[in-house]
């Protein structure tokens, strides 16, 4: 027996950055909202509190933060012809998990895409031509170009005091900071953060070979800031938990520090935890969602919330899954290559650095966050020149410390044993002494990798589990080759006691290990409802009053991590609804 | 307890774990990360708790309590803690550490008892790169492996993993580690791997789950632990060692 409740203005399905930001921005503007959360609800003083947040067998060993498995999980195969198996831990992406989303574990990496990866198709097919695109890679152009976003990269970057340097501004290139990134309105709210030694002498010496390293941009205060809601977030401690864990200093941007204090104080917005959505409710003849079915996770209870703008404000997965637990839009098809809902899903390409050891050198490694790290951009998207290298895209290089903690950090030369007398050893030996270059590249989508519903495995409530058929292809190899090659270059000359060797992988994608939670697709943008689920508003081809945020809505993931950009469609979408959408409800772009 | 063998074995497993018993009692109230909801429980628990934890040395009698282990799983796991990490001028052995009081409290919290993962059927067997794919619980499947380990260095050598002699203790988990171990119905490496892994993750956890006694891991490589608040170190620091002595969360609770 559902219980039907009272209509309300607008609904979120998803309690996370996007839902936070656009339930703030339809308030503003006067409409009454309901934020669902599936998780549970919290508060960093209560939740991200010294001294347990400091505890590495919770939150990194045994995921306290992360989505639940045994509640929902995907099932994963690495081809169409596979048959797939459930992913029964989370291991390779780490979803998160109650109010605040993701958000509460992200390690703060703010990027605006290049421009080029704005116009990643009709870029390259007009710098090298079209037969530079390998068969059966579906890359697509966004719908909106980086110049049309750069004032909501510039919002979300002065809602979370990003920490860095700008390397473009207003077109006068800056020593020192990006100098590939789009032009920029407005430098960084916050300097870059302290950088190590490690940081330090990976840019020296790459300066010398000619390349252009820079602080990473990362949502970690380097100091005190007030930012653009009135509320104050604190100083990192480079404390190097942050990867896992909240933020006791509430120096690490989310939600919980952003936003949702103004939000939870409006009375227009009434926050719902504990209230998982199992459907969007459709009127396909009338091309409306008319609101969501949900779950009270405390009673059992089922609800029906009518509203009249739904927003699909989940991860990747929940977003992909309630479209197709809903019947909203065509599943994509690998063979036909019809329909658009779980196309393009990509990923990112990691785990391909390099370790050295430099015995006289001491790096505290503990000292540090995701973010304090220098980077190199000059073999990142198509900064470079491709031709003949018979791949696209390309790889951040970076480096830096910040997670030395103990369980997981514990780097030793190759050929150490792994267990007893010479191991103990060398741990206790080199633990101060190892560097990391890393690599973060790009990933284009491949017809073949895509998003669907499992036919035998389900979740909790009895719905099918979504089924990710994903695998590397050729592009991903020989992009990883040669950017670890050159990242290998740089650590040569970086002088280490001992070199290691490039982690250069072929085979399968392995589910287990962790890589990076940016998964992207499914429901993505574009121009043409054939080949996108969304409109370049991030609005439901399908459904007018339906908005699908996050990068979801990627049409492939470029290598920087998607946050910055997932950010800035959110502002840039809620403009468009509060400005055009709620005086004239309809499509905001005819097909 | 009818085998003398068995019997010693007991007493040896008790005797090690003796010093930490106390911190193993608060371990215990502790362990549950994935139960610990909300998280404000798990906090009260801790700051009612710690005291005890890591500083305070057991009183003197106190028996070691272990609320899941059996004496011939004690007696495996302090063997094969011991070959992992070895005593030596760096450190204790594993045992003496406190490593099998923490195998023994996480595989009878919630991780243990299979929280957080997906245990739904159809079960088939499938490569590696698709992860864990068992019915059996973390708890199940290590009891299992242990006794299968038995059964093979019984068959093979003519003892339980504890009775062989060093040489013979690590050959054989070599053997495991290497997959050429013929275990019976249980993947010889992937049970080396959840082992070695279990391990470390006692003898580098916070203290307050039983291992890494006496921050004995973290003296070792020199982490300080908590509060790690470095805004100013990471200046004052960069490129000097940075090594205070450790503080674990008891030490701030």
């Amino acid at each position: 027996m559902v219980t039907r409740l009272k209509e309300v203005d607008a609904v979120m399905v998803g309690m996370g950055w996007t839902g936070s930001i656009m339930a703030r921005e339809l308030t503003r503007a006067g409409l009454q909202v309901v934020g669902l959360e599936r998780g549970p609800d919290m508060t960093p003083a209560e939740d991200f509190a010294l001294p347990g947040i400091r505890d590495e067998l919770r939150y990194t060993q045994r995921l306290e933060m992360i989505q639940d498995p045994a509640m929902e999980t995907l099932t994963f195969r690495h081809r169409p012809s596979d048959s797939a198996l459930p992913m029964r831990r989370f291991g390779s992406f780490l979803p998160g998990n109650g109010v605040g989303g993701a958000a509460n574990h992200w390690g703060g990496h703010t990027w605006r895409f290049l421009p080029t990866d704005h116009v990643t198709r009709s870029h390259l097919v007009e710098r090298y031509g079209a037969s530079m695109i390998p068969e059966g890679m579906t890359v697509q152009d966004w719908a909106m170009s980086y110049a049309e976003l750069e004032p909501y990269y510039d919002k979300f970057e002065r809602l979370c005091g990003v920490a860095g340097q700008a390397g473009n501004l207003r077109g006068k290139k800056i020593a020192g900071g990006n100098v590939f990134e789009g032009a920029r309105q407005n430098d960084y709210p916050t300097p870059p953060l302290t950088q190590n030694l490690s940081g330090e002498m990976f840019s020296k010496t790459a300066a010398e070979l000619g390349f252009n390293p820079f602080p990473r941009p990362t949502s970690n205060c380097s100091r005190p800031y007030t930012n653009i809601e009135g509320l104050t977030l604190g100083a990192c401690q480079q404390c190097g938990y942050c990867d896992r864990a909240g933020c006791e200093a509430n120096a690490k941007a989310g939600p919980h520090v952003c936003v949702l204090p103004v939000l939870r104080a409006d009375k227009r917005f009434e926050l719902r935890s504990n209230a998982w959505v199992s459907r969007l409710t459709y009127d396909k003849a009338a091309r409306k969602v008319t609101g969501v079915v949900y779950t009270d996770t405390r009673s059992g209870e089922e609800y029906e919330q009518p509203a009249g703008i739904v927003v699909l404000s989940a991860y990747v997965f929940g977003n992909v899954s309630l479209l197709l637990h809903s019947g909203i839009g065509e599943p994509y098809d690998p063979v036909t290559q019809r329909g658009s809902v779980g196309r393009n899903y990509c990923y990112q390409l990691s785990r391909f650095g390099v370790t050295m050891f430099f015995e006289d050198k001491y790096f505290n490694p503990f000292i540090g966050s995701p973010g304090t790290q220098m980077v190199i951009d000059n073999f990142n998207g198509d900064n470079f020149d491709h031709s003949g290298l018979g791949f696209v895209g390309g790889a951040i290089i970076s480096c830096g410390h910040g997670d030395g903690r103990p369980i997981s950090y514990r780097p030793t030369p190759a050929g150490t044993p792994r267990w007893g007398a010479q191991w103990k050893q060398a741990t206790a030996k080199w633990y101060q002494h190892a560097l990391t270059l890393g690599l973060s590249g790009s990933n284009y989508p491949n017809r073949n990798n895509y998003l669907s519903l499992d036919p035998n495995y389900k979740d909790q409530l009895g719905r099918p589990l979504l089924r990710m058929t994903y695998n590397f292809v050729e592009n991903d190899y020989k992009l990883a080759e040669y950017c670890s090659n050159k990242a290998a270059e740089i650590g040569r000359a970086m002088n280490p006691t001992i070199m290691g060797k490039p982690n250069v992988r072929r085979g399968d994608y392995d589910i287990v290990p962790y890589q990076s939670t940016h998964n992207t697709g499914g429901t993505i943008m574009g121009t043409d409802p054939k080949t996108s689920v969304v409109n370049r508003y991030l609005q439901s081809w399908d459904a007018d009053n339906l908005f699908i945020m996050g990068a979801s809505t990627f049409p492939q993931q470029a290598a920087y991590n998607p946050t910055g950009p997932l950010g800035a469609l959110t502002y840039w979408s809620a403009e468009t609804i509060v400005r055009d959408y709620l005086k004239r409800p309809g499509p905001l772009v005819q097909a | 307890m009818d085998d003398p063998r068995a019997r010693r074995r007991f007493l040896i497993g008790a005797g090690t774990a003796l010093a930490s018993g106390a911190a193993a009692q608060v371990a215990q109230a502790q362990a549950n990360p994935a139960a610990a909801h909300p998280a404000n429980d798990s906090q009260t628990a801790r700051s009612t708790t710690t005291p005890a934890a890591a500083t305070a040395p057991a009183a003197a009698g106190a028996i070691a309590t272990y609320e899941l282990l059996s004496a011939t799983e004690i007696a495996f796991y302090t063997a094969v803690a011991d070959q992992m990490i070895p005593a030596d001028e760096l450190s204790g052995s594993g045992s003496d550490c406190g490593v099998v009081v923490f195998i023994d409290r996480q595989l009878n919290g919630a991780w243990g008892g299979g929280a957080k993962m997906y245990r739904g059927g159809p079960f088939r067997k499938a490569k590696p790169e698709y992860g864990y794919q068992l019915s059996l619980t973390p708890r199940e499947f290590f009891a299992a492996g242990v006794a299968a380990v038995n059964r093979w260095t019984q068959a093979t050598f003519g003892h339980p993993f504890d009775g062989l002699t060093h040489p013979q203790q690590i050959q054989a988990l070599h053997d495991l580690e290497g997959g050429k171990a013929p275990l019976q119905g249980i993947n010889p490496r992937q049970f080396f791997d959840a082992l070695l892994s279990l391990v470390m993750e006692g003898f580098f956890a916070d203290p307050m789950y039983g291992g890494n006694k006496d921050k004995v891991s973290w003296k070792m490589v020199g982490f300080p632990g908590l509060p790690a608040f470095y805004k100013d170190a990471a200046l004052q620091f960069r490129g000097k060692k940075y090594a205070p002595a450790p503080k674990s969360i008891a030490d701030f609770s």
